[in-house]
């Protein structure tokens, strides 16, 4: 149940290596999260190309499956390495018992199967010379990943984002430049129904960086821009949408206008409100939330860490600038999440203005989880001493409770939110 | 029974049936029938039958192997009174993940009802049915529309208004893929249908599912009209069905438009021609106008049939129009599309309405920048030749043929000289030598294997038009010509002319003008072409004189049977062996 009231939220459970250890491994990095549609299964990647699935059980996670998704490969004409690193995880509807998921790396989508398997012992029958069937008899049961289709050859410039369609058969996969529509079971055929790439690519000024279906409609989609710029499309207008129906933007504040202004504004993540009637989007510095009906403004625009703003200069130089925060809905829209540096990441309680600030900390999990109102928020931050190599990048909001999954370096924090008294 | 080694081969087909490596098994699946002939029916049914019930947990591709087999096996139980036992097998296949697995278990069970009498079909395939609508999942839903229409004419009344009310059930299913399934299935429960349920059931289901949310569940409707159309009465299709063809026409959703303009002659047909020329040639003409590039080629694919339920003044005012403005759209699919169909137009308009109104258009088609248009309209030529003579397009017709020749992609090359011969016989003996053969004979030396082959098969095929004395004097010379080539390939062609030619010149001509020829290159210094003669060789002994093939091939194949390659020696023993004895 969600709560009415913002919830306490207290540290839950936290995986992966629980030691400090100075060097992490590269492979470990946590790099998508995505909770199923009913929230009983996590699915968390890395940049190894695994795939980890837990299992709720009552309050607490257990593990389920782990699997290696990808592997890292070399595009022999172009001489260059695709990285077998996990960039996003989406769940399908269940149809059954097992459980299928897409993971997708920079270039190919894969489908997955879960499910639980009989181990058989077969025997084969001796030789009578009269014809008879081997026996087979179980001997335990566990649980199998086992590749279904395999997407791949679609793209030629990295992929961002997977989004699976309401019609339970469709979904789109989008690059930098295309975004392509795919049907679950063929793998050998995709349509492109975005292209933005341009005649001349010295022209190129602008590139895709996510992508979503609609959680309703099934002929809606929509797209983010690094110009901050996030457009619905309608499939039914045409086959190729390059035409959009709704665009949201927020004109630049010429007060705030640099040299960084246009890096800022690129979009690093977008997403549907649970009903479909909000759009959530992070660009560097903010949170906004439009809805669906208003283009001319957002109804809500959250500054994550203003007093970062100061320091763009640095953070251009060191590539900070270029990180990508995703961000979520709670189910009822109530809430949203991102994150930030220093490991620190936030719940924003939108409609009354609170904020509870959490820093996933390995070292003091349950500690460092402040609610406050929004105008004290961030108080006791120094963007002198704050470390910029630890980010909270990925996370993930359950469908159903006030539980959040955090991807912290090589941890996976889950911090649960209880009624409020 | 079957004899030991039988024996062996069975059992491993058998054991196979679990091997580690799925591609064996899937193969072994493949092979169900030959087991259960070996078996025999009782242990057909008492034992392959369970053996494989615990199959059903494997790979996709072995699953739909054995979803088509089971159908198969019908054979082998001893008897059509034991077909139920095989829907045991397939009632979980039915529910399978993937579409293809119940699609095949469908055929099955489909195959299995064929055989069944209404007392089986009652006791066995309708409780199968009761489980698929009740299970936990909605997969097995998917194959519940496409069977009730299987069974629905062989069971009680009872049964059927239960039946009825499945279907109702599973077309308002909160997932859509059910409800997809439903509508698909629809008009196939149309034609089994009583008539007096169509209005209570039936166009209430086309009504909820012309207006679903989901594209793809609406666009099955069009099925669906045109099912119902060939069912009911004219008036009653004017007043029930039309509103409802209309509106799919005009969706918002342009896949819906595209599967209307797919088929908007059998749409259209049961409305009869005084409706179709108020309410549905407005439609069209929409359509063919359509924002959409996809719905207009639909639309462009349907004229000619559409145009047969015209008369011929609607046809010039209203139609026309708009088709010559496809002419100049700017897809160059819909051009295509347009091409490949209105050429159909001239034997409805007659010899002088179509050069008034058409001839322009078929001469833009003609020619039109993108070559899918110009090989369209090309394709569709005797159309026009039987209504207007194709003269009249000819001096279009020859830059066409030209440009289409040299076209960079060596597919659209090899697609134009399939057109040849035929363009030949209409357009005759002196315009072919005129423009043409220089063409035919470039085609000989194209860098591409393939049109040099199919250019050789191309001159025979002239041959067969214009006959032999028109070859001996115009073509073959410059053919043969290149057997003295200093490049291989191109005396490999000669060869390729040569056997392409046997078939069509007559003994005589294979003895004095092929075989020498051919003979010259039995000592060439390239062993492809050596060999290339023995089989030269093999396919002339088919039509030359016997005393010439034992006179002169055999002595020459003789020769290749000592070659030191042994490429060359395999062919030349095949070919001796295609002697027969009378020539030998």
């Amino acid at each position: 149940r969600m709560a009415a009231l913002a919830p306490n939220w207290r540290f839950s459970q936290l995986f992966g290596e629980k030691d400090s250890i100075e060097e992490v491994s590269e492979v470990d990095i946590v790099s998508a999260i995505e909770f199923d549609e009913t929230g009983d299964f996590l699915a968390v990647g890395d940049r190894g190309g695994r795939v980890v699935v837990f299992e709720q059980d009552a309050s607490d996670y257990k593990f389920y499956a782990e699997f290696q998704s990808h592997e890292p490969e070399f595009d022999y004409l172009k001489s260059l390495e695709i990285e077998e690193k996990i960039n996003k995880i989406k769940w399908c509807k269940r149809t059954n018992d097992s459980h299928f998921l897409l993971t997708t790396n920079d270039k190919t989508i894969k489908l997955w199967k879960l499910n639980k398997k009989n181990i058989k012992q077969v025997s084969t029958p001796e030789d009578t010379g009269r014809l008879c069937f081997p026996s087979v008899t179980t001997t335990e049961s566990t649980i199998v990943a086992s590749s279904k289709k395999v997407f791949a050859n679609a793209h030629a410039y990295h992929i961002n984002s997977i989004s699976l369609n309401s019609d339970g058969e469709t979904y789109i996969s989008a690059d930098d430049l295309r975004i392509n529509l795919w049907n679950v079971e063929i793998s050998e055929q995709s349509f492109n129904i975005v292209d933005i790439k341009p005649e001349n690519m010295e022209e190129l000024s602008e590139v895709i960086t996510s992508a979503s279906f609609h959680p309703n409609h099934c002929n809606l989609f929509m797209y983010s821009s690094s110009k901050g710029s996030i457009k619905l499309n309608d499939t039914r207008q045409n086959a190729l949408c390059d035409q959009y129906s709704k665009y949201f933007e927020e004109p630049e504040d010429p007060s705030t206008k640099s040299f960084f202004s246009e890096i800022i504004s690129s979009i690093s993540d977008c997403q549907f409100s649970g009903d479909g009637r909000y759009i959530l989007s992070r660009d560097y510095l903010t949170l906004k939330i439009w809805d669906i009906n208003m283009e001319r403004e957002p109804v809500k625009t959250i500054k994550i860490h203003e007093h970062l703003r100061s320091k763009l200069c640095d953070l251009y130089e060191s590539d900070f600038i270029f990180d990508k925060f995703e961000c979520h809905l709670s189910a009822d829209g109530s809430k949203v999440i991102t994150g930030s540096y220093h490991n620190v990441f936030y719940c924003y309680d939108w409609q009354n203005d609170i904020v509870t600030t959490f820093e996933a900390n390995k070292n003091y999990p349950t500690n460092k989880i402040k609610t406050i109102p929004f105008a004290q928020r961030n108080k006791d931050l120094n963007p002198e001493t704050m470390d910029f190599n630890k980010k909270c990048l990925h996370m993930s909001y359950h469908p159903k409770q006030d539980l959040v999954a955090v991807g912290a370096s090589n941890n996976l924090f889950l911090y649960e939110g209880i009624e409020a008294e | 029974m079957a004899e030991q080694g039988d024996t062996k081969v069975v059992q491993r087909i058998i054991n196979e049936l679990k091997h580690d490596d799925c591609q064996v098994r899937t193969l072994a699946m493949g092979q169900l029938t030959t087991i259960a002939a070996a078996l025999g029916p009782e242990r057909t049914k008492d034992e392959l039958l369970s053996f494989l019930k615990d199959c059903v947990d494997d790979e996709d591709e072995v699953l739909e192997v054995l979803a088509s087999q089971v159908g198969c096996l019908l054979e082998f139980i001893g008897g059509n009174e034991h077909a139920q036992i095989l829907l045991i097998n397939l009632e979980s296949l039915l529910g399978a993940e993937q579409s293809k697995v119940r699609e095949k278990a469908v055929e099955s069970c489909k195959q299995i009802a064929l055989v069944m009498t209404p007392e089986q079909i009652q006791e066995y395939f309708y409780p199968l049915l009761v489980r698929l609508n009740e299970a936990t999942w909605y997969t097995p839903q998917l194959s519940l529309s496409a069977l009730i229409s299987t069974i629905y004419p062989h069971i009680s009344d009872d049964k059927k208004s239960e039946l009825r009310a499945f279907y109702n059930a599973i077309s308002a299913s909160p997932t859509p893929l059910v409800r997809r399934a439903a509508s698909a299935n629809l008009g196939s429960f149309v034609r089994v249908i009583e008539d007096e349920y169509i209005v209570s059931d039936i166009f209430p289901l086309l009504k909820s599912t012309a207006a679903d949310d989901q594209d793809y569940v609406r666009f099955m409707a069009v099925e669906t009209c045109i099912a119902l159309c060939s069912k009911v009465s004219q008036e009653v299709a004017i007043e029930q069905i039309l509103p409802f063809a209309k509106k799919l026409a005009t969706d918002s959703a342009w896949r819906v438009r595209y599967m209307a303009a797919n088929h908007f002659c059998d749409l259209s047909k049961g409305f009869g021609e005084a409706t179709v020329q108020a309410e549905m040639v407005d439609i069209f003409v929409e359509l063919l106008q359509d924002r959409e590039g996809e719905v207009r080629s639909a639309a462009a694919s349907q004229i000619t049939a559409f145009c047969q339920l015209l008369s011929e003044d609607i046809i010039i005012n209203t139609i026309l129009p708009p088709i010559s403005e496809l002419a100049n759209d700017k897809d160059e699919h819909v051009r295509a599309s347009l091409a490949g169909d209105v050429m159909g137009l001239a034997p409805l308009l007659g010899k002088t309405k179509t050069l008034e109104n058409l001839l322009d258009l078929f001469l833009k088609l003609l020619r039109d920048e993108f070559y899918e248009v110009r090989l369209s309209v090309i394709s569709k030529l005797n159309g026009i030749n039987q209504v207007v003579g194709i003269e009249l397009l000819s001096d279009s017709l020859l830059p066409a043929i030209t440009q289409l020749a040299e076209e960079k992609q060596w597919r659209v090359r090899l697609a134009i000289i399939n057109f040849i011969p035929l363009l030949a016989k209409q357009l005759g003996v002196e315009f072919f030598d005129d423009k043409l053969s220089t063409l035919c004979l470039n085609w000989l030396v194209d860098s591409v294997h393939s049109i040099r082959e199919a250019a050789c098969k191309n001159i025979k095929e002239l041959i067969e038009v214009f006959g032999v004395d028109w070859a001996k004097t115009s073509i073959m010379p410059k053919v043969l010509e290149f057997c003295d080539h200093p490049n291989y390939l191109f005396r490999g062609t000669t060869l390729l002319s040569a056997s392409a030619l046997s078939s069509v010149v007559g003994p005589e001509m294979i003895d004095s003008t092929l075989l020498p020829l051919v003979l010259r290159m039995v000592d060439d210094a390239v062993p492809n072409i050596r060999f290339k003669v023995a089989k030269t060789l093999q396919v002339m002994v088919k039509f030359a004189d016997p005393a010439v093939t034992k006179n002169r091939i055999r002595p020459a194949l003789e020769t290749l049977l000592t070659d030191s390659d042994k490429d060359v020696r395999y062919y030349a023993q095949n070919a001796i062996k295609a002697i027969p004895p009378q020539a030998s």
